[in-house]
């Protein structure tokens, strides 16, 4: 290069990446070096989750130091060297352990995250051998993570000594049940091999960009749209509801599937798809929205629910009398009754915000045609709901299309719902040609569904012995404009609003009101976590008021074993709330004493501590619904095993949880296996994953097929079913009597798949459809929490940190505790960054710049206890826990403040100026 | 499309004549590209040599307007740069710090830019130069509100210059987000003092950003401390509304304007605070 060099589009250049040479041809000014990394030299472990400094993920070390690739222009690194993931984990000593140690500390769950954090990590180790904690997070702070809640990561860095480098041995032998296995498709996430998304399509595939509303409300009509695309030789084609072959609708619930593909007419929030172009990547890259011929027309719009309600008010959606989707009804006793037996009673409302799921990975895909069959790989939560969608959108049978889902890189409930598939798939069908899309971060934030924000209004009431008499508990949930899950929420709501405890009068009503906002959605806990933290901070106050440790008063109220529930519900077993409640004791005096301790020495400081208390309970599964898993296995006459395995794995881990339930019921010792993952193709229907079920659903599926499978080798072996085997080479005996009888596999015929023994089994729990008061059984299982936070407020400042949290689970039995942990840890931390910070305000938060996450830097100590009461449907006793986790968390944070202050905050987040407003308007009510 | 990148100031310089979109560390570039438009014609500075480290000279010190933060936290500077370098930490992440320039973070002059009340309290002044001339600016005085500079379609910041500072002089720097790292500030204090041997505040700099559209000095409430007792401050800083002039602080995403009001005080009390607690230290 000389002194100055003018740089016309496309300039030739070469630096060392992962210690080679490498030289890139017609560069673009201003191109990112994430692009260049990613596009031309298919280095895909540097991700892209926001193209704004604001995740990290993209972080690559550029001579000797970390920055954001996605900030970088490639023009900068002439001469360069640049370090990415794969390199450090390939190429270093130093690498491949702290892959190792992160493989072995659990520190990647859903993954997308890693490369970013073994960049720093890796940046960080190369100058300080012995980091402390501190300088951990300063070095890991610029990298978001959504899934871990960081602990585990934390530990990866500080493991990495004691730590072997990571190997891709196979593995030998299912883990057993109890064990704290690594997670089985770890090795690709912390090597950075995964492919997620937007990593699977080729460089130069077409891309698909969506066209969408800029308006909460418009009305809009198109320009000329041949005439772009004849004008525009990069463009091969539009896509409006007019190429729909099917119906442009989809949804999740008969009688709900509302929101179209692309509108018709009216868009119905910001963000709302009306079009989409499919074009070369150059131009799709530097296309401006504004140049799209479509002409707007704003609209008037509701955004609020109040005003959604009001008579005269449009109708979001039509036929929507008033706004109201749909409501939701428990009922049980006689809450007045109750209420009015009470000794005391106390009553509150309490708001919640629009809260986002902020997986690292946006929304991305890749499409194609492989002969007749359409394929579609995404991010996706659920592979069978997507393909069904699809074929009623695409009017196509189910054998010409196949989903078959990339890695996610977190989803939280989000990804249930179709994103870039249906664009994907008409791209494709349209041009013949793949396809790919990738939302912006913005796009994801606006068009992807939300958590409810709701208002809540609650009533309960005790006796004079502190033993709760009747709970009045209404709701209402801005689902947005389309219904989504909203019903799933405006149901699941009225069961739990009892918490786990027994209430024997109660009055339980819910509805979901339209307004021009994104779509609310799934959102780990469906409705809950806001349900939760109205009533428990309300159990607080109540006990104050009686003059009771809030401990002591929900235990003493706790459901129990032969307790009906709201619904009418008695479980003869399984219920542990109460042990999970007693498991807080010991810390909860311990920490009480110390915040007194804290206080004393702070006297007249503006720094207070708090301890604070929630329960949580959480109903696995569809609600009243069935929700079947198939599982399917088989032996092969080599003597491996295939475990065919469709339960989604979102990063919490039923790749290897799965696996470990399968084995134990299977009962053969070192055998070697092979998983064959989701693919609409080739696993079997697994559900979805959410409503906490694959660990109990698709669990309970895969222990039937292992025992099925193990029946049918007990049987040719003529031995006791539950005898354990053993396989060597191709023999199988059975392990204690291992030369009474043995079965050489070689010998066996197989058949279409090339199995000599096969087997597929459902599991569907048993539920009994509520009646019109709410009464039955939901779900065939419940799993149950208890938290306890301690919290430091800063009293002028209105700063509250969360010091330390201990969080009781009752998982039944733990399959894997290390991912219990794992879980725990990010449901927390989801919970604390729900209970403080999170708040996504339509056009105003809608990046992660403005929208804020906790960060490394802002997470509690956290301590599990991992409480076991058996549940007798659970596979070897096991209960689900993914959405347990967070609900709990932001009341615990609140009573914490309110044990600290004396002040009730009602509001969620409780953000900086609302605990100060709130501090103040007490004293002045003082 | 252009992308020109010299490796001198007068090549630098040179290309300005031609108006151009500046660069450095893109930092905040990328970000506003989101939906917009390349610039056709783009200069590049992060490379100029003149613009790149901090030479100490006998007027003070200059630091390079394409400097990074990280380089600012590396270099020996003396304890009245302590406020600049807390804020150059607390500037996004390590990612955005080794990028991140001074320069950058000056002209794009955001109500919220960590870097402007450090200097501001530092009696900072901004290097300009064109082709054809060299001008000297008050930091106050350059930027002149959000996203708004004292800057010529043919000038560069080619340099931020601090003038000497007394020995004595100790600086602290406090910022308010709603989490640790990654965080645009709901408000943040600068402050650079000196205490006499007698214990009382000889000059006391107090800058506050994040309340008003460009980050501004309170010269009420400095001239209020100075020559007390620096001890006394440690128990008790009477700040009154009066004192903080000048600020109009706004609702937004990260907090209330009530907020702002009442938390500025508390965070000119704390910052205050530490900067004596250095000083009564050193000495
Ligand atoms: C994730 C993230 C977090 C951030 N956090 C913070 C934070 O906590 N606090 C904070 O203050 N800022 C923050 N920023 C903003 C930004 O990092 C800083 O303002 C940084 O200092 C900008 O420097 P730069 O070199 O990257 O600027 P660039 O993006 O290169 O340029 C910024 C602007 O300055 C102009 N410019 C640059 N250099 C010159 C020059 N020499 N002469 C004339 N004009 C010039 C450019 O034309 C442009 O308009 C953050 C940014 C990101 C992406
Ligand atoms: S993609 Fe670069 S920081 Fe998010
Ligand atoms: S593991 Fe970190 S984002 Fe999923």
């Amino acid at each position: 290069m000389s002194n100055q060099n003018e740089y016309y589009s496309g300039v030739d250049l070469g630096f060392t990446l992962n210690n080679s040479e490498v030289f890139v041809t017609n560069v673009q000014p201003a191109e990112r070096l994430s692009e260049s990394l990613r596009e031309r030299l298919l280095v895909r472990d540097v991700k892209v989750g926001c193209n704004a400094g604001d995740c990290g993920a993209c972080s690559v070390i550029i001579d000797g130091e970390i920055v954001c690739a996605c900030l970088t222009p490639t023009l900068q690194v002439e001469g360069k060297s640049i370090l990415t993931a794969q390199g450090i984990v390939n190429d270093t000593q130093l690498g491949r352990r702290l892959a190792g140690s992160f493989q072995k500390h659990g520190a990647s769950q859903c993954g997308i995250c890693t490369p970013g954090m073994v960049v720093s990590a890796y940046r960080l180790l190369k100058t300080e051998k012995d980091p402390t904690v501190e300088m951990v997070s300063d070095y890991l702070g610029g990298v978001l993570c959504r899934c871990t809640g960081y602990q585990k990561i934390i530990d990866g860095v500080l493991g990495v000594n004691g730590s072997d480098p990571e190997t891709r041995n196979q593995i030998s032998g299912f883990p057993t049940i109890g064990e704290s296995a690594r997670h089985l498709d770890g090795n690709d996430k912390v090597t950075g091999l995964m492919k997620y998304g937007d990593d699977v399509a080729p460089p130069y595939t077409l891309m698909v960009k969506v066209i969408r509303s800029p308006y909460n409300r418009a009305a809009f009509h198109f320009g000329d749209l041949d005439g772009f695309v004849e004008d525009n030789p990069e463009v091969e084609a539009i896509l409006t509801h007019g190429d729909i072959p099917g119906i442009n609708n989809f949804g999740i619930f008969p009688g709900f599937i509302d929101q179209p593909v692309f509108a018709v007419e009216e868009a119905r929030f910001k963000g709302e798809a009306v079009a989409a172009i499919v074009g070369f990547p150059e131009f799709i890259n530097s296309f401006l929205e504004e140049e799209f011929p479509i002409t707007w027309t704003e609209l008037p719009s509701v955004l609020e629910m109040e005003d959604a309600e009001k008579e005269g008010i449009h109708q979001v959606l039509p036929g929507r009398d008033r706004n109201v989707l749909c409501g939701g009804f428990v009922k049980r006793g006689d809450f007045q009754k109750g209420l009015q037996n009470s000794e005391c009673v106390s009553e509150g409302e309490f708001t919640t915000s629009f809260v986002e799921h902020a997986y690292i990975e946006p929304e991305a895909g890749y499409s194609f045609m492989d002969g007749d069959q359409l394929v579609i790989q995404a991010c996706t939560q659920s592979t069978f709901m997507d393909k069904e969608s699809l074929q009623e959108i695409l009017n196509l049978d189910h054998s010409q299309i196949r989903v078959v889902p990339t890695a996610v890189g977190g989803a939280f409930g989000s990804k249930l719902d179709l994103s870039v598939q249906p664009y994907l798939a008409l791209a494709t069908m349209k041009t013949g040609q793949p396809a790919r899309l990738a939302y912006t971060r913005r796009e994801s934030f606006l068009s992807t569904t939300k958590r409810h924000p709701a208002k809540l209004s609650i009533k309960v009431g005790v006796n004079d012995e502190g033993l709760i008499q009747g709970i009045h508990f209404q709701g209402k949930f801005n689902t947005g404009a389309f219904s989504s899950w909203g019903p799933a929420v405006i149901s699941r709501v009225p069961i739990h609003a009892t918490g786990p405890y027994f209430v024997p009068n109660y009055l339980a009503e819910t509805k979901a009101i339209l307004t021009n906002s994104s779509p609310s959605g799934a959102f780990r806990g469906f409705g809950v976590p806001q349900a939760t933290a109205a009533l428990e901070t309300l159990l607080d106050d109540l006990a104050q008021k009686i003059g009771m440790d809030p401990l002591e008063f929900r235990i003493k109220n706790a459901l129990d074993d032969g307790l009906p529930n709201g619904c009418g519900q008695i479980f003869e077993s399984g219920v542990g709330i109460k042990p999970c409640l007693e498991a807080l004791r010991p810390y909860w005096t311990e920490e009480k004493k110390r915040v007194r301790e804290f206080n004393a020495a702070h006297k007249n400081h503006h720094l207070v501590r708090g301890v604070g208390v929630a329960s949580g309970w959480y109903g696995c599964g569809n609600t009243a619904l069935s929700n079947p898993s198939t599982i399917k296995a088989g032996i092969k006459s080599d003597g491996t095993v295939f475990l065919h395995q469709g339960a989604i794995d979102i990063g919490q881990g039923s790749n290897t949880v799965i696996p470990q339930i399968f084995g134990e019921a299977l009962g053969m010792e070192k055998v070697p296996f092979e998983l064959i993952y989701a693919d609409t193709d080739l696993t079997p229907d697994a559900g979805k994953t959410s409503g906490s079920r694959q660990t109990f659903v698709s669990g309970n599926a895969a222990r039937l097929c292992g025992m099925a499978l193990k029946q049918q080798i007990t049987r040719q072996l003529n031995v006791s079913e539950d005898s354990s085997l053993k396989i060597e080479g191709t023999i199988v005996s059975a392990a204690e009597e291992p030369n009474e009888s043995t079965l050489d596999l070689a010998t066996l015929p197989s058949d279409g798949d090339g199995f000599v023994f096969k087997a597929m089994e459902t599991y569907d729990p048993p539920t009994i459809t509520l009646d019109e008061n709410g009464q039955g059984e939901p779900y065939a299982q419940y799993g149950y929490t208890a938290q306890l936070a301690v919290v430091e407020v800063d009293q002028k400042l209105g700063k509250v940190r969360v010091v330390r949290v201990v969080a009781a689970h009752d998982v039944g039995k733990a399959i894997n505790p290390m991912l219990i942990e794992g879980q725990v840890h990010g449901g927390v931390v989801q919970g604390l960054g729900m209970a403080l910070m999170e708040e996504f305000i339509p056009g105003k938060t809608d990046n992660l710049h403005d929208y804020l996450i906790p960060t490394i830097g802002d997470i509690p100590e956290i301590n599990t206890i991992i409480v076991e009461v058996p549940d007798p449907s659970g596979p070897f006793g096991a209960k689900g826990l993914g959405e347990h986790v967070l609900i709990p968390t932001p009341p615990a944070i609140l009573n914490g403040i309110f044990d600290a202050t004396g002040v009730q905050i009602r509001k969620l987040p409780a953000s900086p100026d609302r605990v100060l407003k709130a501090l103040v308007d007490s004293e002045n009510d003082l | 499309m252009v992308h020109i990148f010299p490796e001198n100031l007068s090549s630098a310089l040179a290309s300005m004549e031609i108006p151009a979109k500046v660069i450095a560390g893109c930092t905040d570039f990328y970000p506003s590209l989101e939906n917009g438009h390349v610039p056709d014609r783009i200069v590049d500075v992060s490379k100029v040599d003149e613009m790149v480290g901090i030479t100490k000279t006998t007027p003070g010190w200059r630091i390079g307007g394409s400097t990074t933060w990280t380089k600012i936290i590396d270099y020996p500077f003396p304890p009245a740069f302590d406020g600049l370098k807390a804020a150059a930490r607390e500037v996004g992440s390590i990612q955005i710090q080794n990028t991140g320039t001074i320069a950058g973070n000056i002209c794009n002059a955001s109500p919220a830019a960590d870097g402007i009340p450090p200097l501001l309290t530092l009696d900072a002044m901004v290097e300009v130069q064109s082709a054809d001339s060299t001008r000297l600016v008050n930091v106050e005085d350059f930027v002149l509100g959000p996203r708004k500079v004292d800057l010529g379609t043919n000038e560069l910041v080619t340099a931020i210059w601090v003038p000497e500072t007394r020995n004595n002089t100790t600086s602290s720097f406090l910022k308010l987000g709603s989490r640790k790292y990654l965080v645009i500030s709901i408000a943040m204090v600068a402050v650079t003092l000196s205490i006499s041997p007698q214990g009382l505040i000889e000059f006391l700099n107090i800058a506050v950003g994040s309340c008003s559209p460009v980050a501004r000095r309170m010269p009420v409430l400095e001239k209020k401390l100075t020559g007390l007792r620096a001890e006394d401050l440690l128990d008790d800083i009477r700040i009154e509304v009066g004192d903080l002039t000048g600020l109009t602080p706004i609702t937004d995403i990260r907090g209330t304007s009530e907020y702002r009001q009442s938390a500025v005080r508390e965070l000119c009390q704390s910052t205050i605070r530490d900067a004596i607690v250095k000083s009564l230290e050193i000495t």
